[in-house]
């Protein structure tokens, strides 16, 4: 865990307060990882494996919105109330991922909150790196009229 | 002022402005929207060298001339290849053309790929939409030199599944192991099971070595601008990041004005550019 991006600049008793909300999952192709509307209690850490974030469109069926591979953080609807989760995600190969457990992480950041500072600051970057992608997205500028 | 581009103004034809047919041989459909044309000089001795990232101005007869890069093989002369997008009068023309027909073509005009300064360091290739077309001559450079250069990743990015460009030749990049090839889509249509998200999501995973890694980009502008940012969070250099502007061009060499960018022409100062040479124009709308 202290080699992953979003430890770095922890100290290892931080980062060992962390580990104890963490547990080791994996995800076979096709299984849910988790599901829209259902309680957001985690977020994860992708060792390995691709995990896709989805939704359904009445009509259209079911929506890719994004992929997630390994050595990426997701999932931040347990940092928000009602720490519900807002998608479906289900894994699209085998997938090996570290589990963190978002209430006791959350019971961790309001005893501490020089640590809950920390893990909102890494956060933080992790929803600005989502909503910039999103407008990206949006933007569809591959589109005719785009100059390339 | 910084460095451009590996640059070369010379042009291979008989002087700057004049035209010379050439014969299309093989015309593929890549896409609903896209094309390839393979050019032959009528003189079958006429090789035509150019460097990756260099373009050419393409004359439809009686319908007006556009710039386009070249996207074929520069190690391979004899044959002269465009990938073109059908977005007004002389792309369509262009479109409708079959093998047989005539095209005239002068050039090759523009600078080129860093592919010389990017020897010894990682090389990432990041291109949205057809901007994979004037980097196609980068990555078969690439391969054709592979023992001189470190990781080599290809990035690409398209609106849907369905306009991935050059769908075969990427799944024969994709299952070489000195070639590491992700592609993602911003829309997932069908049986895709491949990424969903922007060509920049797809940066942030990539194995280079950012203290060394030389990185070059071709898209729309407005991808180019956060691609910029996605590299340099990577810890990339402005200094190492190259990328293709495109403008509105009438002579291609320098005369008329049309392509002016901030102070300088992209038809003989570009296309591809060194980031931190153009920076504070590229973001500013309306150039
Ligand atoms: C150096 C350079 C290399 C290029 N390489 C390629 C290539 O490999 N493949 C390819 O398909 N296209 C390429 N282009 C773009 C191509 O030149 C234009 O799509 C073409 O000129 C459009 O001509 P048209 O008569 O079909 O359309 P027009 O009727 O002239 O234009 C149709 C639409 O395209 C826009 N447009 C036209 N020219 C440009 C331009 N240069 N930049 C941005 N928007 C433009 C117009 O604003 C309009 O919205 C390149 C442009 C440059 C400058
Ligand atoms: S196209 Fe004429 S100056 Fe560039």
């Amino acid at each position: 865990m202290s080699e992953h991006p979003f430890f770095k600049g922890l100290n290892q008793g931080q980062i060992a307060l962390l580990t104890g909300c963490a547990s080791n999952v994996v995800f076979k192709p096709g299984q849910f990882v988790f599901r829209e509307g259902e309680p957001a209690d985690h977020f994860y850490f992708i060792r390995e494996g691709k995990v896709q974030v989805e939704t359904h469109i009445p009509q259209k069926g079911t929506v890719t919105i994004q992929t997630r591979s390994g050595g990426e953080v997701f999932g931040w609807s347990w940092l928000v109330p009602p720490y519900r989760w807002h998608f479906d995600a289900r894994a699209v190969e085998l997938t090996r991922a570290l589990a963190m457990d978002g209430k006791c992480l959350r019971t961790k950041c309001e005893d501490d909150h020089h640590i809950g500072y920390e893990i909102m600051k890494r956060f933080l970057l992790v929803i600005a790196e989502r909503l910039e992608a999103t407008r990206l997205q949006l933007m569809d500028v591959y589109g005719h009229g785009s100059n390339s | 002022m910084a460095p451009i581009a590996e640059k070369l103004l010379h042009t291979d034809l008989a002087g700057p402005m004049t035209t010379e047919p050439f014969v299309i041989r093989r015309v593929v459909k890549e896409t609903a929207d896209t094309f390839t044309l393979d050019l032959e000089s009528g003189d079958s001795s006429r090789e035509f060298t150019f460097r990756p990232g260099q373009f050419n101005m393409l004359y439809v007869f009686g319908v007006g001339e556009v710039p386009i890069s070249i996207s074929g093989d520069p190690t391979k002369p004899a044959v002269l290849t465009h990938t073109t997008r059908e977005v007004g009068a002389v792309t369509r023309g262009m479109r409708r053309l079959k093998p047989g027909d005539t095209l005239g073509v002068r050039g090759p005009y523009g600078t080129a790929w860093p592919v010389g300064e990017a020897e010894g360091s990682d090389v990432v290739v990041v291109a949205g939409g057809i901007g994979l077309a004037p980097l196609r001559p980068v990555v078969y450079h690439l391969l054709a030199h592979r023992q001189k250069y470190g990781k080599v990743v290809l990035l690409y990015g398209t609106r849907t599944p369905e306009d991935i460009l050059f769908r075969k030749e990427l799944e024969r990049w994709r299952s070489r192991f000195d070639l590491e090839t992700h592609l993602t889509v911003d829309r997932a249509t069908g049986p895709w099971h491949g990424n969903v998200g922007v060509v920049t999501t797809l940066i942030a995973r990539s194995p280079f070595d950012p203290q060394n890694t030389l990185a070059m980009v071709c898209g729309p502008e407005v991808m180019m601008r956060f691609t910029v940012l996605e590299l340099e969070r990577r810890g990339l250099d402005e200094k190492r990041i190259y990328l293709s502007m495109e403008r509105n061009m009438k002579c291609g060499i320098g005369l008329c004005g049309h392509c002016q960018l901030g102070p300088r022409f992209v038809c003989k100062d570009g296309p591809v550019y060194r980031c931190d040479g153009i920076r504070e124009v590229f973001s500013r709308r309306e150039l």
